[in-house]
């Protein structure tokens, strides 16, 4: 009796703590469609800001988040799965590769405003690349690198050892092992990670705060070392500058949403290449 | 290099170590062309370790460490200036666990090929064709070439491993526990197959089924804990052992 009513409350328990985190998603959800739809048009996602950002759209700001994570994705990418097809097929498991490992972890973990002063310092005044969409990607592009880096190592672990022997054992050297097969059957998993961590940086604020963001633009960005409006920072400006709050916070929130479904989006498109990938092994 | 005879390829004075564990004691076997040599013993007692190292497989475990030599016709290819891709060209190996790549059929088996710089289309197929018919398989894929291999079945996809395995023109062919993963009558086939194969290749097969080492074999060594303990006929081996431990081992009457 007494075990069952305890095992009761703990089941309870459980319950109440995941419908709390679902209630908090869910209202997130909420407030952001019923405050941001009301913005929403056909204009308001082609347009660019006009009246001192109380009306037309936020073209500008969609493009340069894209532009943005972009850049940050081609240069992430290729560095990210090159350092772990280092990391786990080639470096010799020891004493330095564990603490380039925990580095590579560490830096995961480091706030999003200090890779914004370091690609400050970095790339905008040492490099002069000035404040641009490059400095931009590339600060962005450094913070997600750890990501990119797990995500290919664990994919590459998952590919059986077996497949290695069996190429190996054929005459087949360890590159063209690594070419012809450990990446092909690692590829879906790596680009599920890298998919996921694009929706990660495109909310990012801190990191473009003093790299590439800018807080008004009459158009669009014409290359890459021009600044870029950006959604999370376009958000910030609305909620703290200018001169009319009320519809500035209007479109704050249908900024919101628009980022919200960019994530959204981004996640379901790596839910489907993995499911399309498992039904082709299966 | 004295007293080599007709031997195809000759384990001299081997130790191995997993770091500090020696796996293999001072082995010493000579593998007469053209035959099938079983390896048997308990479990852990180092024939994967041994066969590995025929075709210097053994690399792979970091930390491990070979003294001895092992000659392939006379050559040493523990030599450290003998690259590793060409012994194992020579010296193919199938494995426990039937391991296809998950491409098509074709692809399997070309697959060695092009690793080895073949580009020749025409070859490629004769080669695929002729492999499949070695190892028996010929019939009961040729109107699929261009399916995933990972639809076959178990037996199906060991013969489709030691197709792959041929296609790349070994001399030696080594297999660790080929049939363990499988129903007795893709075993049975494999056995046929290997009886075949031995005209033209030289086998070396490690087993835990007593009676396929009699079936299959030739040559029988017993190992155990790391040591040859004896090594001759399988006929003599199996029909009067010189070891008591070699006789307890073969009628079942040890771990
Ligand atoms: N990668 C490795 N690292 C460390 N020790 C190992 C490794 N592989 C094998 N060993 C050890 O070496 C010894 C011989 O192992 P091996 O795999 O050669 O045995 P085996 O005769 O093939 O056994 P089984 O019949 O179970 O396959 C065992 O004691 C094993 O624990
Ligand atoms: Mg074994």
């Amino acid at each position: 009796m007494k075990k069952r009513f305890s095992q009761r409350i703990g089941f309870g328990i459980l319950w109440l703590c995941m419908a709390a985190t679902l209630f908090f998603l869910g209202s997130i959800i909420y407030f952001i469609v019923v405050r941001g739809a009301g913005v929403f048009s056909w204009q308001f996602l082609t347009d660019v800001p006009r009246k001192s950002m109380t009306a037309g759209g936020v073209a500008p700001a969609i493009a340069g988040t894209v532009y943005l994570t972009m850049g940050a994705m081609v240069f992430a990418l290729p560095l990210g799965i090159a350092c772990a097809i280092y990391l786990n097929e080639y470096s010799p498991r020891g004493f330095i590769v564990n603490i380039i490992r925990m580095s590579i972890n560490n830096l995961a973990g480091v706030p999003s405003v200090v890779f914004g002063l370091f690609g400050l310092a970095l790339f905008v005044k040492s490099f002069k690349f000035g404040v641009s969409i490059l400095s931009g990607s590339l600060t962005l592009g450094i913070l997600v690198l750890p990501l990119i880096i797990s995500a290919a190592q664990e994919a590459l672990m998952a590919v059986p050892q077996s497949l290695r022997e069996a190429s190996l054992a054929l005459g087949a050297t360890h590159w063209q092992t690594i070419k012809r097969i450990v990446l092909p059957n690692a590829l879906s998993g790596i680009l599920t990670g890298a998919i996921l961590s694009i929706g990660r940086i495109a909310g990012e604020t801190a990191p473009i705060l003093f790299t590439a963001a800018t807080f008004y633009n009459r158009g669009f960005p014409k290359s890459i070392f021009d600044e870029a409006m950006a959604l999370p920072y376009h958000i910030y400006a609305l909620m703290t500058e200018g001169t009319h709050p009320d519809q500035q916070t209007a479109i704050a929130y249908g900024c919101a949403l628009i980022l919200l479904l960019l994530v959204l989006a981004i996640s379901a498109s790596a839910i489907i290449i993995r499911q399309r990938q498992r039904r082709f092994h299966a | 290099m004295h007293e080599k005879m007709n031997a195809k390829m000759e384990a001299r004075e081997i130790n191995f170590y997993y770091g500090a564990v020696r796996a293999l004691k001072n082995i010493n076997m000579s593998i007469t062309g053209n035959t099938v040599t079983a390896i048997i013993g308990p479990s852990g007692c180092g024939k994967s370790t041994f066969i590995r190292l025929l075709n210097r497989m053994h690399e792979l475990v970091a930390g491990s460490r070979v003294e001895g030599h092992v000659y392939l016709d006379g050559k040493d290819i523990l030599d450290p200036t003998i690259d590793a891709v060409d012994v194992r060209r020579s010296v193919g190996m199938v494995f426990q666990k039937p391991n296809p790549f998950p491409k098509t059929i074709f692809e399997n088996i070309s697959y060695g090929l092009t690793v080895n710089n073949v580009r020749d289309k025409d070859y490629i197929e004769a080669k695929v064709v002729e492999s499949l018919k070695k190892a028996a398989l010929w019939d009961e894929v040729k109107d699929r070439l261009k399916d995933n291999a990972l639809r076959l079945s178990g037996g199906q996809q060991q013969r489709l491993c030691i197709a792959r395995c041929l296609a790349v023109g070994p001399e030696v062919l080594l297999f660790d526990e080929p049939c363990a993963s499988l129903d007795p009558i893709s075993t049975g086939k494999i056995e046929e197959l290997m009886l075949e194969l031995k005209k033209n290749y030289t086998i070396v097969i490690v087993t835990h089924n007593m009676q396929q080492a009699a079936r299959v074999s030739d040559t029988t060594g017993f190992f155990l804990m790391g040591e040859l303990i004896e090594f001759g006929k399988t006929q003599d081996i199996f029909t009067a052992p010189k070891n008591k431990q070699t006789e307890a081992y073969i009628t079942g009457r040890f771990g």
